[in-house]
């Protein structure tokens, strides 16, 4: 029998190194870092290179330009995280615009089109959601389904491009913050940073968001330590619907049309921005911040080849598959190392 | 009295796996659960934390009649569980480990500082001062288990803490750490359920036990009342005579003398250093060494799996050179391996098409074996084997751990291999498996089959083996005929000191 009045005297299992809460460089921070640097050299680059480069408005047109992109790929962040893909969300950008575009030419009025069209990601994520966990479908197989459904249904809609003239959705997509001069973001870029703050509060500071990293590294634990793996589950490709849906009116912002061939091979430009973000593909390690950086590195490859000017834009898809090998690679070497 | 579980029932398709099974645990003792693999320790586990539902019977905890419908529930009513594999995030940090699920939390979001504070406290109190904030991969498995432990434990309103083998991975010290532990939560009246196929341990730290055998309850009884030797019997429900036999045939049994395999200075740079090993048929040689010592490695040259660098290999007289497993199985060469679960065994598959597999790689997928055939062979090895439940249909995964090992066994045996490599075949079995298995090899070796035997417990390899090969620190050290004055000791030594200049 131990005695219990004896205090116990604290052993040391492993040795601390140095003082507590020193910072080294942790390797879930690596790939996120790497990202970084990648960005600040693409930038510098850029600007050493490129007349123009410089100007603050080309980084501001990153965002404005890939503001659907990036709320997008941050519900793909959470589905990741959880160690499932979403490939529908391609196809649910198709879907939302041209719905939206359809009834806003038959006359509805925006207060009633914007709401539906917002639900259609939603609906559909919540289905994929439940068929991948009450069925234990694999969610490459779920998603694919939504994507071939969304895609059909908007075909069937209307197979043409749909002008969007009504007076809000025009309203929407010209509005434009000024800080300076020929200096701003469009309302796209505000929306797109309010969900990127968000998605990352609520990851890191929420029982749904911890859950959500639990799942990812271990979902039979998780469900072994009582917490609710379905519910998650089922909310994460839901809030993914939602993404890809809101990044669909996003979207017939930016471009004032509905069709139903837009956001083509989208799904893989999200999911190459939250793997050049750091997010391991397995799950349970990564961050928003990540994917932020992740969209930007696409982005700027772009910027680069426009300034260019001579490449043909191929060049892109070309360069991020190059870097998405670099960083599975990296993300396989950090790994393994910390085993 | 805190859990009265009565005639409890549970059926999966085709097996009984609890047949009205009495329970009961009181507040402030630590009762093992002991039986062979496949006895229902675990089913009666999963029905307790609510992984599994109930057939017949009723569970009481605390007076009040409960019915789990999931972990969670089961948590909530102060029944917590450590598995054998922790069973925890690796990519989350210690403290969430700890908390995850049930955070402190402050104006809705996860109070962060509050949540350290705790997690330490509550290391604190199992003797464990660590990083909380560090990863939990990022500490050895012993802690781990701690960090476990203290998540089970901290709910507050525990009242049953259940240890499914928590010792099975956890060097001397570990156990005794973990032991402390147990004693003080006992002391705070948590009624105990600690399941170890260690016997020693069960003994150190029991005050009761409950003895299950084939889904049926045998008895309850205090450990002080119990000797070993009967446990064991009520655990595999014959006497131990059975094991003393093979001791006695096993070293009588005549030594052929036709060579099978003769390596002559094989070695692999950092893998193991070159040694000479001879095998006759007929011959059982066991590989005793520390884990780590190469003694897998050796395996592996032997089969193939790894290329040697120096060296060379005499398959029957004839030089052979294998440049992967299937050169080495078409000499007639088998290796059954040591992670049953990760490199062998095939938990989707029934227990028919995991036996079969090897032979059906043999002869090339153009030439499947007929089913009649199939089924034939099957039936004939479940019987020499006595896989339980003896059906080829089922799957793999629902076998128990010694009847995986079994199935395993029956898959190379079924290619008529001429040399076997068994590595690690009784790991994690209980006593009537284990017993089962050593008394195959000797038959097997009695049949004019050469066995190289690859085992971690001395005693093991000392009542098997006609000879006895030690390895240390990745070198083949020496070579031991098992004559009578051959022990453990004697063994031990050598794996101590490394000296006796036989085989370089």
């Amino acid at each position: 029998m131990i005695d219990v009045t004896t205090p116990p005297t604290p052993q040391r299992n492993r040795p601390l190194l140095g003082a507590k809460r020193v910072y080294k460089a942790n390797t879930k921070h690596i790939p996120v870092l790497a990202t970084l640097v990648l960005l600040v050299v693409m930038y510098s680059v850029g600007v050493y290179n490129y007349d123009g480069f410089g100007d603050t408005q080309v980084v501001l047109n990153v965002f404005v330009d890939n503001a659907f992109l990036l709320v997008v790929a941050v519900g793909m962040t959470y589905v990741i995280l959880t160690g499932g893909i979403d490939l529908s969300v391609g196809a649910v950008i198709a879907l939302t615009t041209t719905v939206a575009a359809t009834l806003l030419e038959a006359g509805w009025p925006a207060g009633v089109v914007l709401p539906l069209a917002l639900l259609i990601g939603t609906v559909l994520g919540l289905g994929m959601g439940c068929v991948i966990h009450f069925f234990k479908v694999e969610p490459f197989i779920a998603t694919l389904a939504g994507m071939f459904l969304a895609r059909g249904l908007s075909l069937l809609i209307n197979r043409n491009s749909i002008p969007i003239t009504n007076d809000f959705w025009t309203q929407m997509a010209q509005k434009r913050f000024r800080f300076d001069d020929g200096v701003f973001i469009s309302l796209n870029v505000v929306i797109a940073v309010i969900v990127v703050v968000l998605a990352a509060l609520v990851l890191a500071w929420t029982r749904f968001g911890r859950n959500i990293y639990a799942i990812g590294g271990n979902a039979d634990s998780a469900l072994l330590m009582g917490l609710p793996v379905g519910r998650t589950r089922i909310a994460v490709y839901t809030f993914s619907g939602f993404c890809a849906s809101l990044g669909g009116v996003l979207y017939s912002f930016y471009t004032s049309s509905g069709y139903s061939l837009h956001g083509q091979g989208l799904e893989l430009d999200a999911i190459a921005a939250v793997v050049i973000g750091g997010v391991l593909l397995t799950g349970g390690s990564g961050y928003v911040l990540g994917t932020v950086l992740g969209v930007l590195v696409l982005g700027l490859i772009q910027t680069i080849i426009t300034f260019q000017g001579d490449l043909n834009s191929w060049w892109t898809r070309i360069v991020v598959g190059i870097l998405l090998f670099a960083f599975i690679v990296l993300q396989r070497l950090v790994t393994r190392k910390a085993k | 009295m805190v859990l009265q579980m009565t005639g409890i029932r549970k059926v999966f398709p085709g097996v009984v796996a609890l047949d009205g099974v009495d329970f009961r645990l009181l507040p402030g003792e630590i009762h093992a659960l002991m039986g062979e693999n496949g006895a229902g320790k675990s089913t009666l586990i999963k029905v307790l934390t609510g992984v599994y539902d109930i057939d017949g019977g009723q569970i009481e905890l605390a007076g009040e009649q409960v019915r789990f419908t999931g972990p969670l529930q089961a948590q909530q009513a102060g029944i917590s569980t450590v598995y054998q594999e922790v069973n925890l995030c690796p990519n989350l940090s210690v403290a969430e480990n700890i908390f995850i699920g049930r955070e402190p939390r402050r104006f809705g979001r996860i109070h962060w500082s509050e949540m350290r504070k705790r997690a330490h406290t509550s290391l604190a109190r199992l003797d464990l001062d660590i990083d909380v904030s560090a990863q939990l991969d990022s500490y050895s498995l012993a802690i781990q288990q701690m960090v476990a432990i203290a998540r089970a434990t901290d709910v507050g309103n525990t009242k049953v803490l259940i240890l499914d083998e928590p010792t099975s991975s956890l060097d001397a010290s570990e156990v005794e750490q973990l032991f402390a532990v147990m004693r003080r939560l006992k002391d705070e009246n948590v009624a105990i359920l600690f399941v170890s196929h260690f016997l020693d341990q069960v003994y150190e730290i029991a005050d009761r036990m409950t003895v299950l055998r084939n889904g049926r309850l045998i008895g309850e009884y205090r450990t002080a009342e119990l000797p070993q030797m009967q446990l064991v019997s009520k655990m595999i429900g014959k006497d131990l005579e059975a094991l003393e036999q093979i001791e006695e045939h096993a070293r009588e049994a005549p030594r052929q003398e036709t060579k099978i395999i003769e390596a002559k200075g094989l070695g692999r740079t950092g893998s193991i250093a070159p040694f000479d090993l001879t095998i006759h048929a007929g011959e059982v040689v066991g590989l005793a060494g520390l884990l780590g010592s190469g003694r897998t490695e050796l395996a592996r040259l032997l089969f193939g799996a790894d290329r040697p660098d120096s060296g060379e290999l005499d398959v029957d007289g004839t030089p052979a050179k294998f440049h992967s497993p299937r050169d080495a199985m078409t000499k007639g060469i088998a290796f059954s391996s040591e992670n049953r679960r990760t490199e062998g065994i095939i938990g989707e598959l029934t227990v028919r098409e995991n036996i079969i597999l090897a032979l059906q790689a043999a002869r090339g997928w153009t030439r499947p074996i007929p089913r009649r055939r199939q089924d034939e062979l099957v039936d004939k090895y479940v019987k020499a084997l006595q896989i339980r439940p003896a059906d080829p249909e089922r799957l793999v995964r629902d076998l128990s751990g010694g009847n995986q090992q079994k199935v395993l066994l029956a898959r190379w045996l079924i290619t008529e291999p001429r040399l076997l490599i068994i590595d690690e075949p009784t790991r994690g079995i209980d006593v009537g498996a284990k017993a089962e298995i050593q008394r195959l090899v000797a038959e097997l070796a009695d049949g004019g089959m050469a066995v190289l035997f690859v085992s971690a417990e001395l005693e093991e390899v000392l009542r098997l083996s006609h000879k006895i090969e030690v390895l240390r620190d990745r070198r083949l050290v020496e070579e031991l005929v098992n004559t009578d004055d051959v022990d453990a000791d004697r063994i031990m030594q050598t794996i101590a000191s490394g000296t006796t200049g036989a085989t370089p």
